[in-house]
């Protein structure tokens, strides 16, 4: 079954900005889905139109198949939304923002305090729950509004940039709560410019582009379109004008080296050239994200096809 | 529309409001009965007892209705507007918004909050008036049915200002401008009787004209207007209010983008 699905979905927003031009997107129950795209490509947009915080201007969404034209409660009721943007009411106590929320999807006051206590610990905030929202931390934030999403235990979980200036400590204690809620069945689509957090969360991507899907697959199937690494190796001596055969390569001002290495091409086979010029490599790195590169190839191949 | 995620809803929705009033308590409770003592003592004790009595009865006791009333209008208006568009300011209001809840459940969440804080400020500047002076309650269903009913009106057009709302300056036009005044000239301090025949015309196109005489009709027994006419004005402007903030939350005005 689709977990969600959207048709031709349009917008226009009243000062004529075309934020969305038809997108057609399907995501599985049980994914893991990225959703993708540069600022202002049309990403939360579309999250909020999933959410019905934004009126569509035409187009259908599905949710687990209930229609928001037809049946929009149903369809409400099973998302769990966090958004980009800190929403909460930063005077109310913690537990009552969580407690509330269970409340307006109708859980009575017992099971909205268990699932309240349940998703406050598991998010470790419930030593924080007597506190106003104002008094947390920016990740404690985020957490609230992740354990405020899951109170009434969606079948869809949308986060809309969860670990934007959260430190990589917490984004990683975030990632692993996020891999053992989908593991649980919640499906999850999620929107970050951490794409390596896409790469290491999502199994299936989806990237928007000024308001058109330019690529919508599984994430093995997108990072193979990938034609070419580079990785980046600190010498344990400078080797100016190095050159390997078959391979590009060009020296860094700060003397690492850069290789790239094309399809078809081995790490084993670079070694052995490296070998053969008795060249040792203390360390090798990824210059960039595979995911990142590839996202910015997309991109940029839209932008051209755009202008020309 | 789920009628029992809405009833759970709409009682989480009041609770919350309920918290909110009693957590700022000095912004939402005191002033009001401050204000009101002040008005017993000038207008009542100082000024009311050269001016003797109103429609038979004692200067204070004509007023203390009206006092009554007024502080119950002002207090569902601007609690309904200050929650609703502090929600929207601070996009807190997406929690609902995103909900199952309904657009009606969400209304009566917001009004019966309003009317709860109208009802217990009312009170308390009740509790205040029986300092000065002694109120016996004629009819007890209409005192409560009018308080009741005005209280939903204002809380309503408290919604609706909040609806259009895009900033703090704009949640104070309508009190400042139109409820005041209009409180002001409703009969609260006088009985229209004493103005000119036109004015006395003017004075019945002012609704609040009818929520204070019928509520002084429900303590003291005396009114310049038919019962009957409160009522039915009342009901229709809760169903006309009532209607229009549906309207405009299922067209997403001011919500939705």
């Amino acid at each position: 079954m689709h977990a969600l699905t959207l048709k031709n979905l349009t917008k226009t927003y009243d000062n004529g900005n075309q934020a969305l031009k038809g997108i057609d997107v399907s995501v599985e129950e049980g994914e893991f889905c990225a959703l993708l795209g540069p600022n202002g490509a049309g990403k939360t947009t579309a999250i909020g139109i999933i959410s019905s915080l934004v009126n569509k201007s035409g187009g259908e969404v599905e949710i687990f198949g209930h229609s928001i034209d037809a049946e929009l409660e149903a369809a409400k009721a099973c998302i769990g939304l966090v958004p980009q943007e800190v929403n909460l009411n930063l005077w109310e106590r913690v537990e009552n923002i969580v407690l509330n929320q269970a409340g307006y999807y109708g859980l009575n006051r017992r099971l909205a305090a268990e699932r309240t206590e349940k998703y406050l610990k598991e998010l470790r905030l419930w030593d924080r729950r007597k506190d106003t929202a104002r008094s947390l931390s920016g990740g404690m934030k985020r957490r609230l509004m992740i354990a405020r999403a899951l109170v009434h235990e969606p079948r869809l979980l949308i986060l809309d940039e969860p670990t934007a200036g959260v430190d990589i400590e917490i984004r990683r204690s975030m990632w692993e709560f996020l891999r053992t809620i989908n593991e649980a069945g919640t499906t999850i689509i999620l929107t970050t410019h951490y794409l390596e957090e896409a790469e290491s969360l999502c199994r299936h991507v989806a990237i928007i582009d000024e308001g058109r899907i330019i690529e919508d697959a599984p994430m093995s199937k997108v990072l193979r379109k990938l034609q070419r690494e580079v990785f980046v190796l600190t010498l344990a001596e400078p080797a100016a004008g190095l050159q390997l055969d078959g391979f590009e390569v060009s020296v860094r001002d700060d003397g690492d080296v850069e290789v790239a290495i094309g399809a078809g091409q081995t790490l084993n086979e670079m070694f052995a050239r490296l070998n053969e010029k008795d060249v040792t490599v203390v360390s090798l790195r990824n210059k960039a994200n595979r995911l990142e590169e590839l996202f910015m190839r997309l991109v940029d191949k839209n932008d051209t096809g755009a202008a020309a | 529309m789920n009628l029992a995620l809405d009833l759970v809803a709409i009682q989480t929705l009041v609770r919350k409001e309920v918290i909110r009033v009693l957590r700022i308590w000095v912004q939402t409770i005191v002033p009001p009965a401050i204000t009101m003592t002040l008005y017993f003592i000038i207008f009542g004790n100082l000024i009311g007892r050269r001016i003797g009595t109103m429609d038979g009865f004692d200067y204070m006791a004509y007023i203390a209705p009206g006092l009554i009333m007024m502080s119950v209008i002002t207090n569902s208006y601007g609690n309904v507007v200050s929650s609703f568009f502090g929600a929207k300011f601070g996009r807190h209001i997406e929690e609902m918004l995103v909900s199952p809840m309904s657009n009606s459940a969400i209304i009566i969440g917001h009004v019966a909050g309003g009317v709860l804080r109208g009802l217990f400020v009312g009170a308390l500047v009740t509790a205040v008036a029986l300092f000065f002076t002694k109120l016996n309650v004629e009819h007890p269903f209409i005192t409560i049915s009018i308080v009741l009913l005005s209280s939903i009106v204002f809380s309503l057009a408290g919604f609706i200002n909040a609806v259009f709302a895009k900033k703090f300056d704009d949640i104070s036009i309508v009190p400042t401008f139109v409820l005041t005044p209009l409180t002001y000239l409703g009969g609260v301090f006088y009985s229209i009787s004493l103005l000119p025949e036109f004015w006395q015309g003017v004075s019945r196109a002012n609704p609040i004209l009818y929520m204070v005489n019928a509520f002084r009709y429900g303590i003291l027994g005396t009114s310049d207007i038919g019962i009957g006419t409160a009522y039915a004005i009342l009901i229709v402007f809760v169903v006309l209010l009532f209607s229009f903030c549906l309207f405009l939350m299922n067209r997403g005005v001011g919500i939705r983008e």
